[in-house]
């Protein structure tokens, strides 16, 4: 049998976006290889209806688990069980912490083989074949599997989100042993958000702040280019940034934060780190300022400015102010 | 306690970053470093020592890689490990983040560390992965991204940034930890320690010496196997100003923006 057995995550009594691109992904390739893609979740007291839901994605079946919340090694020791039950050739994670976590432990768990940063999967003849763009996405290797059970991890938002399933799917409860090592861990508090509630996803204009700022004072330049925008515009932040307490976790961009596509998304002293990029490369319009040269940000910015920030943002803003004054 | 570190030989970011003018590609030779995102573990060990909350008799740097890896260690002793570990075998060349992670367990079993502390990522591979693994060989706990760790006994607490916002997480001794760039500034190691750190004592281990088995490791062993890469489609290239004359700059900007109806 070729099924897929794809992790969900949940939280606050929703699935995760990258979670529903992977569910959706992998109703897709199953069909394609001719089996089924199966979901699990792990957790406490999961909601029924919230596991059934998934069949609106292309899950055929839904695995529940009890256990604790936002731990990886309980649920590698979860989809270690389901998959010791048969019938899974392939494991596949969305984009996240949790997803790389699990992932590699249920490679080391299973001796499978896996890859990471996934941006595109296909069947052929009658195997999975992975893409995963490498060297700062200037090249892109292709992974097979030659373990029983390949693990697929993807990149954030690699995965599109479909909902074209047949409705409610059956959900079955499953139970595990935990490893010992699943034991020697407790979540004290899950997603404490730090700094002021900022809302960035609604804006057209987002002016984002990086290491490059130097200190958090440096935000006070991209608030005010942002105010001279008006309208729609918004201040972001890099994971850098927000982990130092220069801006709020709520305006943080990438990997472990906001995923955002505004009309114009301007860069101020941000390398442009894949972690930061997979949130924000789907902007229309993208305008980087760093002093270094070498800046990945480069690489995939509409228009690149090499310089000082401090020079260029403060002028920038009073020529914007003058142009929307005229 | 005993506090292992792992570390990793990567490119030199400073000359990785070099364009080929003969073929207008990436330069990828040359130096090589130790990554700079390990620099984070080392310190994150140096804390825990010096912080005197609980006693460490021994920080130890461990590696696995070809002879040139030495270097790394070096760096790694010269930040403040006592000694260092340096796993090399022909046979494990190739070996994917599975097969590694499997070959630095049985190096560390070796060791029986209290704590593994590794960094966030390699500046190279990007895998993000091997703590993962590395802990599940081990049957110890592990987390990653961790950007503050505290230390009462055998217990840590460890704070991250996950999917949701900051986690705080309780792990009991021994576990893997892999830190975040965020949870330190390391520190640069002094003239006197760079000069003193090929002095300190360095252990060569081959596979057998730490019962690896050679089935399990090397790139035919590996079981995701990576092939060949292709290009990624080609996107136009932007527009690069160099700024000189910021006021003249500044215009550039705006017009830019203007002609995109930006403002």
């Amino acid at each position: 049998m070729s099924n897929i057995l794809v992790y969900a995550l949940h939280y606050d009594g929703a699935i995760n976006k990258n979670s529903l691109g992977a569910v959706s992904e992998g109703a897709k390739l199953a069909k394609e290889l001719g089996g089924e893609a199966h979901a699990i979740l792990v957790g406490e007291n999961i909601p029924q209806d919230l596991a059934a839901s998934l069949g609106e994605y292309g899950a055929a079946k839904v695995l529940t688990a009890e256990g604790p919340d936002g731990l990886g090694q309980p649920v590698v020791d979860a989809m270690a069980a389901a998959i010791g039950s048969g019938g899974y050739k392939y494991a596949l994670f969305g984009g996240g912490l949790l997803g790389f976590e699990v992932g590699a432990g249920l490679a080391a768990r299973l001796g499978a083989g896996v890859a990471m940063e996934i941006t595109t999967v296909r069947a052929e003849g009658g195997e999975l074949v992975a893409e995963r763009p490498i060297l700062g996405d200037s090249s892109i290797s292709e992974i097979k599997y030659r373990s029983e059970v390949g693990i697929i991890i993807g990149r954030l938002n690699a995965f599109e989100i479909v909902k074209g399933g047949a409705g409610a799917a059956p959900v079955e409860a499953i139970s595990y042993e935990a490893s010992p090592q699943s034991a020697q861990a407790t979540i004290v508090t899950r997603g404490e958000q730090r700094g002021a509630d900022v809302d960035i996803e609604g804006a057209n204009i987002l002016v984002a702040g990086g290491r490059g700022l130097g200190k958090a004072e440096g935000f006070e330049l991209c608030t005010d280019l942002a105010a001279a925008f008006g309208g729609s515009s918004a201040v972001a932040a890099t994971r850098a940034v927000v982990d130092a307490g220069w801006y709020p976790y709520a305006g943080q961009i990438g990997q472990t934060g906001k995923t955002v596509a505004p009309k114009l998304y301007l860069a101020a002293g941000i390398s442009g780190a894949i972690q930061h990029k997979v949130g924000m490369q789907s902007s229309e319009n993208i305008v980087a300022i760093n002093k270094d040269a070498n800046a990945p940000i480069f690489e995939f910015s509409d228009l690149g400015i090499v310089g000082d920030l401090n020079k260029i943002l403060p002028k920038l803003t009073e020529a914007i102010k003058a142009k929307k004054g005229s | 306690m005993k506090i292992c570190v792992l570390v990793k030989e990567v490119p030199d970011a400073a000359v990785q970053k070099r364009i080929d003018p003969s073929t207008g590609r990436m330069d990828r030779g040359g130096e090589k470093n130790l990554n700079p995102y390990d620099t984070h573990a080392i310190e994150a060990a140096m804390q825990i020592k010096e912080g005197g909350a609980v006693e460490v008799e021994e920080i130890v740097a461990v590696t696995m890689g070809p002879s040139s890896a030495v270097r790394a260690l070096h760096k790694a002793v010269s930040l403040g490990a006592d000694r260092s570990v340096h796993l090399s075998d022909d046979a494990l060349a190739g070996s994917d983040v599975a097969a590694t992670g499997y070959a630095l367990a049985q190096t560390l079993k070796r060791e029986n560390p209290d704590l593994v502390l590794l960094g966030q990522q390699s500046d190279d591979g990007e895998c993000y992965t091997i703590g993962a693994v590395v802990a599940e060989h081990l049957s110890m706990p592990s987390l990653t991204q961790v950007i503050k760790l505290d230390l009462a006994g055998s217990e840590l607490t460890c704070e991250r940034q996950a999917e949701y916002g900051y986690d705080t997480v309780k792990i009991q001794t021994p576990a893997v930890i892999s830190v975040g760039d965020a949870i330190n500034e390391p520190r640069y190691p002094s003239l006197k320690a760079i000069m003193g750190a090929k002095k300190k004592p360095l252990d060569t281990v081959g596979t057998g010496d730490v019962e690896i088995d050679a089935s399990k490791v090397g790139g035919d062993n590996s079981n995701a196997q990576w092939t060949s890469a292709k290009a990624p489609p080609q996107k136009a290239a932007g527009l690069i100003i160099e700024d000189e004359d910021t006021a003249e700059t500044v215009e550039k900007i705006v017009a830019w923006l203007d002609e995109r109806k930006l403002l």
